[in-house]
């Protein structure tokens, strides 16, 4: 007879010690302690398997894994660069539900299990491009966001999707330090959100997202400046008119509900016809649609996009 | 007084020089050890941008320190620091415009013209010039000490126009170009009471007031 002894082994023994001192001094809410603990903690994300390439990712160089975990806007965790690699640390992204809603026959609360088997995953390496004249190269692990929606089957009323990140006062930034009303809210016309290259992303580089890259569920729409790409999702609502955006009603005058990457729409402050590429020394020109343009521009046939930018 | 001797001394110039360097060692620094980030450059070009503005400040509160302080002899760093202010201008400067612009003057021109941040930037940075050109005792003398004074009044218009720049800049967190606007608006404020109040008799002008000294 077979008797298992049951395991007597203190926490303490299986914990790396860094590991749990920092969680103490976490605790204690030392200011420093949330840094410390994102230190210990930063290579802890799980690999994910079964993961398929796609032809549509780009053969171009991937950037570095350290410089897109350590370049982040991610405002509700810090305005400043490396701010959220840190700050970020303290996002629970285990449980987590997506709630959707509005015009839609099947809505539902699908928790992380439900997304990751929702559709095959696949590797995705896109160009992204920030409204703020820097773009990286990144490995996303995601599947259409079209497989979610058709789930939710949406009614002759969805004409836009509505996304909603997040919000927990309790460990992120107040409004009036991040600058922006929160919750961060993003959209999509609902031909865009159909569009085989806009993604539901949950890993990059064969991992979990990591936090301060939108852990635990975020939206990729490559050909958009990177704030479209809505991070750490928790709501997606499907809605009859265009639905209002964070960086819209921060200042409508520079950040337009499409927000798609174009050369030759200037930022009112600054030129979009160049970026720097992370870890290149020049600057190199931006392409229309961030080079996307084959696939998506038929999606703005006739519009004026200097109009709706 | 041993203060006095101290800020009096050659030590102190050469001590002075070499703390300004400090900045711009540090990125030279960190530019080989890897420690300028994902944007090394955009890392370097806020880095010397935050230095002007710093420099700035400190040679901006020279004059008030003196006076309140009653330490006369801090007045022997202020060239130096303001040419230090200038020189991280250049160093900011330069980084745009051959990293970000490369010697591409149509841009530059258009940039200039068209953007009104890039504008308030390059005033700043333009009017520096002929303060640091003019720095020198023999300028001071061949234009007069109140036509030196009234041409060097220009540096509020440069600091002024550097933190209209750098508020124009920033995305949403305004806190920092504030922070800046806050300091230099009290050192203007300082001078401009000080002024009214030495026109009504309130204040004795300091005996001893070197030619071309501002208020």
């Amino acid at each position: 007879m077979l008797i298992k002894r049951s395991p007597d082994i203190r926490p303490s023994e299986i914990t790396p010690k860094h590991l749990y001192l920092n969680r103490r001094a976490f605790l204690a809410g030392l200011p420093l302690a949330g840094a410390a603990f994102a230190a210990g903690n930063a290579r802890a994300a799980e690999k994910l398997s079964g993961i398929t390439k796609s032809p549509l990712s780009t053969t171009e160089k991937i950037t570095p894994m350290n410089d897109v975990t350590h370049y982040n806007n991610y405002y509700e965790f810090g305005t400043g660069k490396e701010q959220p690699a840190q700050l970020a640390q303290k996002l629970k992204t285990s449980p987590w539900t997506v709630k959707v809603e509005g015009a839609v026959d099947k809505p539902q609360v699908f928790d992380m299990d439900a997304i990751m088997k929702m559709a095959p995953l696949e590797e995705r390496i896109y160009r992204h491009r920030c409204v703020e004249r820097w773009s990286i190269v990144v490995p996303w692990i995601g599947f259409p966001l079209s497989a979610l929606i058709k789930k939710v089957e949406p009614t002759d009323k969805a004409k836009y999707v509505a996304f909603q990140t997040l919000l927990d006062r309790g460990i992120m930034l107040s409004e009036s330090s991040a600058g922006i009303p929160l919750p961060y809210v993003e959209g999509l016309r609902m031909d865009e959100a159909m569009h085989p290259l806009a993604i539901l992303c949950v890993g990059m580089y064969d991992e979990a997202l990591p936090k301060q890259d939108g852990a635990p569920v975020r939206l990729i729409v490559p050909w958009k400046y990177g704030f479209k790409s809505v991070k750490s999702i928790v709501k997606i609502k499907f809605v009859e008119k265009q639905p209002p955006t964070t960086w819209n009603m921060t200042n409508a005058h520079e950040y337009g509900f499409y927000s798609n990457v174009n050369p030759e729409v200037d930022h009112p402050r600054w030129s979009q016809g160049s970026e720097r590429r992370l870890g290149e020394f020049f600057m190199r020109k931006t392409v229309k649609f961030n080079g996307y343009g084959d696939q998506v521009a038929q999606l703005y046939a006739g519009m004026d996009l200097r109009k709706n930018y | 007084m041993r203060l006095k001797r101290i800020l009096s001394s050659r030590w102190a110039k050469v001590t002075v020089f070499a703390l300004c360097l400090v900045p711009a060692l540090l990125l030279v620094w960190k530019g080989f050890t890897g420690g300028l980030g994902a944007n090394p450059i955009e890392y370097i070009t806020h880095a010397t941008g935050d230095w002007i503005l710093r420099f700035l400040c400190i040679t901006l509160s020279v004059t008030p320190l003196r006076k309140i302080l009653g330490l006369p002899e801090l007045i022997r760093f202020r060239r130096m620091l303001g040419l230090f202010a200038f020189f991280y201008a250049c160093l900011h400067f330069l980084i745009w415009f051959v990293l970000d612009k490369f010697f591409d003057w149509g841009e530059i021109a258009k940039d200039v013209v068209k953007r009104p941040f890039i504008t308030a930037g390059f005033t700043a940075f333009v009017l520096l010039i002929p303060l640091a050109v003019t720095s020198t005792k023999g300028w001071i003398r061949r234009m007069g000490g109140k036509r030196w004074q009234m041409l060097h009044r220009l540096i509020y218009v440069s600091a002024i126009a550097g933190v209209v720049h750098y508020y124009w800049l920033v995305k949403s967190d305004i806190r920092l170009p504030v922070m800046y606007g806050v300091i230099i608006f009290v050192l203007l404020a300082y001078r401009l009471i000080a002024s009214l109040m030495k026109g009504r008799g309130l204040m004795p002008r300091t005996a001893g007031v070197q030619a071309g000294e501002r208020v």
